[in-house]
């Protein structure tokens, strides 16, 4: 086992990434990840991979296109600008059925917004992120480890479901140093039977593509993906459950909220309120089930985001609005302090008047 | 009885969708003719446009990626960055490389990304109906440019050949036409040198092959033969713009 390390979360994706088998990086600088870049520009040259700095962000998702269709283990990443400017790439990945990571640290917006943590592109990530009926796997870390941990999970799950996957961190993750255990380097099948490789005279030509000019034809194509997510949905749902045994109040929240939102649950725990905290940890699929759970037993749901209020319409179609949800959320690259959750469960317990 | 003239291995059976006149399918079978030549099918991974050869990927016998609009350049790199030893070629057109993916192909050929560029310039969005293209001739009608390409409102063609020229990256820069049999057997050489450059790990080389749309330009396909004659070569000299290994040969 390796040990444990201080680590910028940026840092840690990029060298997990490596670990993970990946060996192509592709991206355009842009804060608050340019750490990741800079990481893989020192390190690929050395192990034989390819970094490069493209011309754009298009350029890079699609160079990640490119070698996504050899079926070798490939990632970018950005920050919420650069993102849209990667979602005509993205579509096109999930059109194709090819697997790769995207990383979004995610600072505020709309527009060229600011370069503060944010959480604002959740709908982006989860609702699709480009034209088209298509989701990516999208993962949220709320540590240094998580980072880590994720990147190497999501390479898998990508790989596993020819979907692509996006680590959806905020600037403050990819910021922060913490002790981190990297996982230990793995080795992944690169044979594909669908890949590009070049036929050797073997087989019939494999064709990249998500064209399908005949509507029977993208239509079959359509439902059969959604038949891929529905595996997805039922089977890599992830979320942790804090000090949910007896709550009556409970928080959701995740990324750098999560972690504001567990100093304010032990605050208010003190002062008697029973409330806890679901914390999604896969975005896409979002975790019903615990939602349909709680919302048997509990009296209020809090919403606590780093954007006007995204991740609260999926609690809402996951409680299906059986219990009040209330929004507890800064903005614009702003972070909500504790005392602030602290006054939102307050208000939930009916504590202020 | 002895076979004087077959289709090329390099192309699949697929019926071409082109227009009666329109010289792509002279292209496609002058690089699926190179493959051959060179041996490389096995290893060949071609990279289709978006445009009216969208469906190539359907045509070349061997591995393709169908690309988003203007972005073959980024994918063939992002291919040839894997596979270093396979042959990774581009098959695009003017509205595809000279306008929405102009940067991919400036970038690339910057970079002498060693890939082969096949560039197929008929002055025209064919795939679409007939809008204007970046290399549209000055007062050239088309559909969004009704009363003739207006040089004071929408500006100048881009020579793409004169262009990356300047750049220090690129190996191979060579502009042909495939309007009379001279012209083909010329295009044919110079797409095959593209190729074989690669091969030989020389770096960007890039043909620019002046072609024909008697569709979108109104005129019967032997009219449009004329057209490339008189209107467009003299616009776009036909010729090599940059050959950086025969010029160290040279000296």
């Amino acid at each position: 086992m390796s040990e444990k390390v201080l680590m910028k979360g940026n840092e840690a994706i990029a060298e997990a990434a490596i670990r993970a088998g990946c060996r192509h990086y592709f991206g355009y600088p842009i804060t608050p990840q340019t750490e990741i870049a800079a990481y893989m520009a020192k390190r690929m040259p050395k192990i034989g991979g390819c970094f490069l700095q493209a011309e754009s962000e298009i350029s890079a998702i699609n160079m990640v296109y490119g070698v996504a269709g050899t079926g070798y283990r490939v990632m970018t990443s950005s920050s919420s600008p650069g993102i849209s400017l990667k979602g005509e790439g993205i579509s096109y990945l999930a059109g194709a059925d090819l697997p790769a990571l995207i990383v979004n640290v995610q600072r505020g917006g709309p527009g060229l917004g600011g370069i503060q943590p944010s959480q604002a592109d959740y709908f982006q990530a989860t609702k699709g992120g480009g034209h088209g009926d298509f989701h990516l796997i999208v993962m949220a870390p709320a540590s240094v480890q998580e980072m880590a941990d994720m990147t190497a999970k999501c390479f898998d799950l990508s790989d596993k479901y020819r979907v692509p996957a996006m680590i959806l961190a905020d600037g403050t993750m990819g910021q922060m140093m913490e002790p981190v255990v990297l996982p230990e380097p793995v080795d992944y099948c690169k044979e594909k039977d669908w890949a590009v490789t070049g036929t050797k005279g073997k087989r019939k030509h494999n064709i990249i593509n998500s064209l399908y000019l005949k509507p029977e034809e993208l239509e079959k194509i359509n439902f059969e993906r959604f038949e891929r997510y529905k595996v997805i949905e039922e089977n890599e749902c992830l979320y942790e459950e804090f000090m949910m045994e007896d709550a009556e109040i409970c928080v959701v929240a995740f990324g750098i909220a999560s972690r504001v939102s567990k100093n304010a649950i032990v605050a208010a725990r003190e002062q008697g309120i029973k409330v806890g905290m679901i914390r999604p940890i896969t975005l896409w699929p979002f975790p019903k089930k615990p939602f349909r759970a709680a919302a048997d037993k509990v009296k209020a749901f809090i919403s606590v985001e780093l954007s006007m209020g995204q991740m609260i319409e999926d609690v809402l179609l996951a409680t299906e609005c059986r219990k009040p949800v209330t929004l507890c959320n800064r903005s614009g690259g702003m972070i909500p302090s504790p005392e602030q959750v602290l006054e939102a469960i307050k208000n939930a317990a009916g504590g202020n008047k | 009885m002895a076979i004087v003239f077959k289709k090329p291995h390099a192309l699949t059976d697929a019926p071409f969708h082109y227009c009666p006149g329109c010289t792509h399918g002279i292209i496609h079978r002058l690089v699926a003719e190179a493959i051959d030549e060179l041996g490389c099918e096995g290893n060949a991974i071609g990279v289709a446009p978006v445009g009216c050869a969208v469906m190539a990927y359907d045509y070349f016998a061997c591995d393709m990626v169908e690309a988003a609009h203007g972005r073959a350049p980024a994918i063939a790199t992002g291919l040839k960055r894997t596979f270093p030893e396979n042959v990774i070629f581009t098959y695009q057109g003017d509205g595809d490389l000279a306008s929405i993916g102009m940067a991919e192909t400036v970038h690339a050929a910057a970079r002498n990304e060693n890939i082969t560029v096949i560039f197929v310039n008929n002055a025209i969005y064919g795939m679409t109906g007939g809008q204007m293209a970046p290399t549209s001739l000055p007062g050239q009608i088309t559909q969004t440019s009704p009363y003739g390409r207006d040089v004071n409102t929408v500006g100048y063609p881009i020579k793409v050949s004169e262009m990356l020229s300047t750049l220090d990256g690129p190996e191979f820069i060579q502009r042909v036409a495939v309007n009379n049999v001279k012209n083909v057997l010329a295009a044919k050489k110079a797409i095959k040198k593209a190729f074989q450059n690669q091969i030989e790990g020389k770096g960007f080389s890039l043909v620019e092959v002046v072609s024909s749309c008697p569709t979108n330009w109104g005129l019967t396909p032997q009219k449009a033969l004329e057209w490339v004659e008189e209107k467009m070569i003299p616009y776009y000299p036909l010729g090599v713009y940059k050959d950086r290994s025969a010029k160290k040969e040279e000296k």
